[in-house]
Order: structure tokens, then C-alpha cells, then sequence
């Protein structure tokens, strides 16, 4: 079945201008994958450092396309009921009670336990049937009638065993729940999965996936990215700030600070209505940029070098 | 994909022929993978480059490293055709209007001569091509192989004819003209073949020294094969630590956990089916090193701690300690400075003396015994050859009472423990596993055996 939204990616020009409309700037690589993702009908494995965007892409695609974002964080123990379905144990144990007398009255007129247990069987299924289904995020984003975008946060955080049991999802777009079947998915929802490798993902995961890196960016991006996320910013400022983030990433640090840090270092200089970077200044909010005391160290009695080659280097921005 | 023969079956040999060159850049291709890549190209088509390569980066290279090979050996495949354009193109001082062809012998000369002539580049490129793949170029393996190729597809093209036709030309500037094409044709072929080593051959031969690599004894690995010996090793080390660095835990069988059982059996009034055991955590190991660091040990001494310093995340604590005649830490050594420095800062320290077990071991008692505790698995690297000082063997034994047990790892074959000045069967009792380890793959048996049963 075509989606609504199949339009919508035409081509890769169209899926970039539609996840720019929606406060995303996408470096062509990252449209490209997108564009494949629905034509393919294939998950998207998203890798990179944290804080580059990754979480981010699945919101704008949802949000542009305008499908419901279904977002599973996979932890250590994450298993199939949490993920899948489970039955509704309770409701199910209430209706037993409930329906009772109604046994004693459905049985009562048949004389031989033979026949009990053919009216039985008759009706045993009404427990394991969708009524009494409980869906979770995985199932749900298989039944959405428009399709979705289903978002599978941090998997390299969940078990290996996981990983095995999505496979048949990832693969057919289908689960198989033994009591009541095949389920299989009317519209391919758009499947992304994040990892920060904090463990190396089994082959047969990466092998289903279109495999999609997103390094930390490039000052030109970067730039723009800043421009759509922080629209109060002077434009030499952004570039400054841009050019001052760029030269410190050239430094040996522990962690380097990715576009998440930057936009919130610019969110910041515009609330203290900053004109231009001064050392004071930067030392000051230093910690918006970098979360370890070592590496503020490191950076802080460099701040002033660090400045001038970024002013040197400010890129003029389109 | 029979609903599209013609165009597209031509469209997709390049493809296939770029898969191979992938492999060889090191990119590891699967059937199914290959089928994915050729759908995604039949989406984007061939018209953009860019968009080419991302679409096959996306479905072929799946981590950083394979992702930047893959763009080098893109670059290098499809910059490869160019074979045409290239700068030698002015035409060897003739008017190309030299065709009222000759009345030479056969009409005209061969085939390969009037293109030579014509300088007909594209007609050339083509002819290149088919020669290329009439003898097989894309199997080429070593670079002995560059003149053997260069040879065959010249024999193919019709040198020959040529060399005929130069010899009985009488017109001299034709026959100048002819030779000049010839020469540059030489090389064009040549370098087109060795362009085809570099793209088909690279991968070939770096996994077959590779897999050598881990074979051969450490103590006899060259010396300009140490950095590739290291990637050898941190790849392991990488591949242990992701497999172990996560917490694990492990049944204990028949022993039943009561709330989880009931927790798990919920939904049928908790009447237990589906029984839950109790379960152990498996501990990251701690570890305490002694490293023979004498002459004869020190290679291997290197690629331990190299090892087991990559193993960082999989290890619950590690110390590492050198010895030779006497004993020190140098943990901290190794932690501070990247592994390619301190490994020679060790041995400049106390390295390529000559070993003194008991001295060492006396050292160990004396100075951090009391750092082993029940957690502790102590490794001990060296040939056990004392040079006939006391073996004190007494201090392993309480060593190994103190510590959870005692490793010892041994380059030497066993039939040669305890012959001449080898105090290897006095230590050995002690130990609750002794092994030979001389080779790389000695060493990633040994160290995964540690960590699969939480030592």
C-alpha cells in the first residue's frame, strides 16, 4: 500500500527541503539515507558521538511527514514484553471471574465431559485475542494505519538477545506472536535505530540496515544549523562562536563538544546579550561546552589563542 | 530483477567489478548486501555521482573505518576509467588527416596501428578495457604479476601486428610515429594494470600477511611489522572488551529465585511454570602482570601488556609489573604514555638483563603482596629460566594461596620446560594453568579463556 506521505520523498532534493522545513538541517548524506530508508523499505542505522543529532533526524522526519514518532529506549533487560506485547494478566483474570456464572450456564445442559471440553475449546481463544492484547512500541508502530516513524534509541544499551529478536522486524517489517499469529505491517513505518557504540553491533543488525555515520559538523553546516536552531543570534557572532567550537574540537579532549553544546552555548550568549566572544566571557560559560573539569582545564589557558585563530578564521556564511 | 535486462544488466558489471575492488580495500561485502546495493542504485541511478557515493556508503561500509575505506577506494575506482583523458593527449605532431590508407601490405596495417594513428583515445580506452577483461585483470594478486599482465593484454591488443607492421613500414615518419604510439601505449597499459593491483590486490594481500601475522612467533616478528602487529593486536583486544566489558551473569541452575519466579508466573496465579534461577554475577577480572622483560622474553613481554592495556573496559583492574634481574611497577608508566613509548621506557628501565626468578618474585613478596586478594588472577609471562639462581618457588606457592590463582604463560614448547637452567616444573605446581604462548593467537586463546569464565 502507498503511503499519504510517499509524495512527499520524491527525491532526495525534496526529502532535504522537507527536513530543513521542519528545523533540520540535513548534510546530503543524511538525505540521501532518509530518501533510501522509505524506497527500500529498509531501518536506518544512525551512529555517531552523542549530541550530534541523531534522535533529533527521527523527530524531524516525524514531524515533517507528519506520522506519529514512536520511541523505544532500549536499556539492559529491555525484553520482548516491554518491547513487543504482553497480555492484559489482569483483565484477563477479571473477565474469568466476571464471566463465571456465565461458564456454569454455557456448560450446565451437557451431560458428558467430552462435550464440556468441546464447548470449551469453543470459546477458550476469547482470552488471547486482541482484546486482551497489550501492545508496546514495537507492535504499535506495526499497526499504525498511516504508518510511522518508529524511533529504537540507544540499542547498543540493550542485550544481544535483543538485538537477535529484532531482527525479524528490521527484515520483513512483521512479528510473529505465537497465540495469535503473524503480525504484518500495512504501511512500512520508518524505522531508525540509534547507537552510540558503546559496544559493536552484532553483523546480522548491521547487515539489515542502511548504515548511516553523522560526524560531528562541518563549520559551514554547523553554521546553519545554529542560524535555524537559535534564530535571535547576530550573524557575526554565530560565525565567531562557530569558528571558536571548530577550533576545539582540534584539541585532545575527552569529550568534544558536538552541535547539542553548541546550540546550547548559543542559546546562552543570547541570553546574556553578547555582541562578541571576550575571554572573560568564554571562561565563564566554558561549562556549557564541556562536561569534564580535565578537559576545562586543558581548554582554559588556551581560551585566548583559541579566539584569535577563530576570529582569523570566522567562515563567511553563505 | 529479470524485469530489467539490457540497460541494466550492462549498468551493473562496473558494480559488481567495484564490489570486488571493495573486498579488496578490506570492506566486507555480503551476497545480500550486494543485492541491497544494486536495488539502491536502480533507485538512484548512476547520473550523480555524489548521490552514488553516499547511496553506496550507506548500504556497504558499516563502521567509521569501513566508511573512510570505502570513500578512498571509491575515489579510486571511478577515477579509474579515465584512462582516456589524459594529459597526453596532442596527438604525436601529425595531422590525423593521414588516412589515405596506406598502401602497405594488409590493407591499411593492423588494427592497432591505424587507431594509433587515428589517435583515437576513446576507441584506445575501450580496447583496454576488453583486453583487461579477456586476460583477467581483476585477479592480480602480487605486484610481480604488473609486467606478466602488461605483457598479455598488449599480446591481446595485437602488438604483434604492430611490431610487424613498424618493422616492414618503409615510410620512415610513419614508422616513427607508429614506435612513439607504442611506447605510450606501454605505459598506459602499464599503468593501468598496476592501478588495477592497487584496487583489486591491496586487500588480498594484507589479510594474507595478517593471518600469518597471528601465527608467527612474536619473539620472531620483524620489526617493521610491529605497527601492524599492533592494529593486530587492539583489534582483538577491541573484539574481547566488547564481548566482556558489560556486566554478565549466569544462571545458577536449581537454585530458584522466589520472586522473580512469582513475578514471571503472574499471569498464570503464579503458579510456576516457567521457573526463574538465581543468578551470579561473572566478575571482570583483576589482574596482577609479572613480565619477563630479559632478551629473551621482551617481544613477547610487549604484545601482553600491549593486549591487556587494550583490554581496559573488560578488566576490573590491572597491574603491571617488569622484571629482570629485579622487579618493578609500571602500571603507571603504561597507563601515563601511549603504548608505542612505554613499552621501550620499560625496558629501558629494567629490560634485556638477565632474569632472576627468585630475586623477582622476593621483590613481588616484599613489596605489594598485599595488593592479591581473592579476586586477583595473577598472570606470569616468562621461559622460567633462572640462570641458576634460586628458584624460590615457596613465594609463588604463597602467592598462589593469596591470589584467586596463578596464570603462568610460557614461550617456550613444553617439551623444553625444565631442561638446562629452566625452573619451570618447580613453578609449575603452583599454577593453576600453565601454557605455552608464543603466538598471537596463543595469546587471544589464552586471555578470552580468562575473561569467558570471569577469572
Amino acid at each position: 500500500m502507498v503511503p499519504p506521505w510517499h509524495e512527499k520523498l520524491a527525491s532526495i532534493e525534496a526529502t532535504e527541503a522537507g527536513l530543513q522545513s521542519a528545523g533540520y538541517i540535513p548534510s546530503r548524506p543524511i538525505s540521501t539515507a532518509v530518501y533510501l530508508a522509505h524506497h527500500l523499505q529498509k531501518p536506518i542505522l544512525v551512529e555517531g558521538p552523542a549530541g550530534v543529532g541523531k534522535t533529533e533526524l527521527a523527530k524531524a522526519a516525524a514531524s515533517w511527514l507528519g506520522l506519529g514518532l514512536i520511541r523505544m529506549q532500549c536499556y539492559e533487560g529491555l525484553d520482548e514484553s516491554k518491547a513487543l506485547y504482553e497480555w492484559k494478566y489482569g483483565k484477563q483474570l477479571l473477565y474469568t471471574q466476571i464471566l463465571k456464572d456465565r461458564m456454569g450456564a454455557l456448560l450446565g445442559e451437557e451431560p458428558s465431559l467430552e462435550g464440556a471440553m468441546r464447548r470449551l475449546h469453543g470459546v477458550s481463544d476469547l482470552f488471547f485475542s486482541e482484546e486482551f492484547l497489550e501492545p508496546r512500541p514495537l507492535l504499535k508502530a506495526l499497526r499504525q494505519p498511516e504508518g510511522a516513524v518508529l524511533l529504537i534509541d540507544e540499542v547498543d544499551k540493550a542485550d544481544q538477545e535483543f538485538e537477535a529478536f529484532l531482527l525479524e522486524l528490521l527484515s520483513d517489517y512483521q512479528v510473529s506472536i505465537p497465540e495469535i499469529g503473524t503480525v504484518r505491517a500495512e504501511v512500512a513505518p520508518i524505522v531508525m535505530l540509534t547507537s552510540n557504540s558503546q559496544r559493536d553491533l552484532g553483523d546480522a543488525l548491521k547487515r539489515r540496515c542502511l548504515h548511516l555515520h553523522i560526524g560531528l559538523p562541518e563549520p559551514r553546516l554547523e553554521a546553519r544549523i545554529i542560524a535555524t536552531r537559535v534564530p535571535g543570534i547576530a550573524e557575526a557572532l554565530r560565525r565567531q562562536l562557530v569558528a571558536f567550537v571548530q577550533q576545539m574540537r582540534t584539541l585532545d579532549l575527552k569529550k568534544l563538544p558536538s552541535v547539542s553544546e553548541t546550540i546550547d552555548w548559543a542559546r546562552v550568549l543570547v541570553l546574556l546579550h553578547v555582541r562578541e566572544l571576550d575571554p572573560g566571557l568564554v571562561r565563564e560559560t566554558l561549562n556549557v561546552l564541556l562536561k569534564f573539569e580535565s578537559d576545562i582545564e586543558t581548554v582554559e589557558p588556551r581560551i585566548a589563542e583559541l579566539l584569535q585563530a577563530a576570529r582569523a578564521e570566522a567562515v563567511p556564511v553563505r | 530483477m529479470e524485469g530489467m535486462a539490457g540497460s541494466a544488466a550492462v549498468m551493473e558489471g562496473p558494480l559488481l567489478d567495484f564490489f570486488r575492488a571493495a573486498r579488496g580495500a578490506g570492506l566486507r561485502i555480503s551476497p545480500a548486501e550486494s543485492i541491497d546495493a544494486v536495488r539502491a542504485v536502480r533507485v538512484i541511478g548512476f547520473e550523480e555521482r555524489e548521490a552514488l557515493r553516499d547511496t553506496l556508503s550507506l548500504v556497504l561500509a558499516k563502521t567509521p573505518a569501513e566508511k573512510r575505506a570505502f570513500a578512498e577506494c571509491f575515489e579510486r575506482f571511478f577515477s579509474r576509467g579515465s584512462f582516456a583523458d589524459d594529459e597526453l593527449t596532442p596527438p604525436p605532431a601529425a595531422p590525423p588527416a593521414t588516412s589515405p590508407a596506406g598502401g602497405e601490405g594488409e590493407g591499411g596495417g593492423s588494427a592497432l596501428g591505424r587507431l594509433l594513428l587515428a589517435n583515437d583515445q576513446a576507441a584506445l580506452a575501450a580496447e583496454v578495457e576488453a583486453a583487461a577483461a579477456s586476460v583477467g585483470l581483476i585477479n592480480i594478486s602480487i605486484f610481480t604479476q604488473v609486467n606478466l599482465f602488461t605483457r598479455r593484454m598488449l599480446d591481446r591488443m595485437g602488438l604483434a601486428a604492430l611490431e610487424r607492421e613498424i618493422a616492414a613500414t618503409k615510410d620512415a615518419d610513419r614508422a616513427n610515429r607508429l614506435r612513439i604510439g607504442r611506447d605510450r601505449l606501454r605505459e598506459r597499459v602499464r599503468d593501468f594494470v598496476q592501478q588495477n593491483l592497487l584496487l583489486f590486490a591491496e586487500g588480498k594481500n594484507q589479510e594474507f600477511r595478517e593471518r600469518l601475522l597471528t601465527q608467527t612467533r612474536l619473539s620472531a616478528i620483524d620489526r617493521r611489522d610491529h605497527d601492524r602487529m599492533r592494529v593486530l593486536v587492539r583489534a582483538m583486544a577491541k573484539r574481547l572488551a566488547t564481548q566482556y566489558g558489560r556486566p554478565r551473569r549466569r544462571d545458577r541452575r536449581g537454585i530458584l529465585d522466589v520472586r522473580r519466579t512469582l513475578r514471571r508466573n503472574m499471569g498464570w496465579e503464579a503458579i510456576p511454570f516457567l521457573p526463574v534461577w538465581k543468578q551470579e554475577r561473572i566478575d571482570k577480572p583483576k589482574l596482577a602482570v609479572l613480565c619477563d622483560v630479559s632478551g629473551s622474553v621482551a617481544p613477547l613481554a610487549q604484545f601482553l601488556l600491549l593486549f591487556l592495556f587494550s583490554l581496559n573496559e573488560a578488566l576490573a583492574g590491572l597491574r603491571a609489573f617488569a622484571f629482570s634481574n629485579s622487579l618493578i611497577e609500571v602500571s603507571e608508566l603504561l597507563e601515563r604514555l601511549p603504548i608505542e613509548k612505554a613499552i621501550p621506557e620499560v625496558l629501558q628501565r629494567i629490560g634485556f638483563g638477565s632474569s632472576n626468578y627468585g630475586q623477582a618474585l622476593a621483590d613481588f613478596e616484599a613489596g605489594w603482596l598485599g595488593i592479591l586478594d581473592s579476586q586477583t588472577t595473577v598472570i606470569i609471562l616468562g621461559d622460567g629460566r633462572g640462570n641458576r639462581n634460586p628458584a624460590r618457588s615457596e613465594i609463588l606457592r604463597r602467592m598462589a594461596e593469596r591470589s584467586k590463582q596463578v596464570v603462568w604463560l610460557n614461550p617456550e614448547p613444553r617439551t623444553l620446560w625444565g631442561t638446562g637452567d629452566s625452573d619451570m616444573l618447580r613453578y609449575a605446581p603452583h599454577c593453576r594453568v600453565t601454557a605455552v604462548c608464543n603466538s598471537l593467537q596463543h595469546l587471544e586463546r589464552v586471555i578470552s579463556g580468562l575473561l569467558r569464565d570471569g577469572a
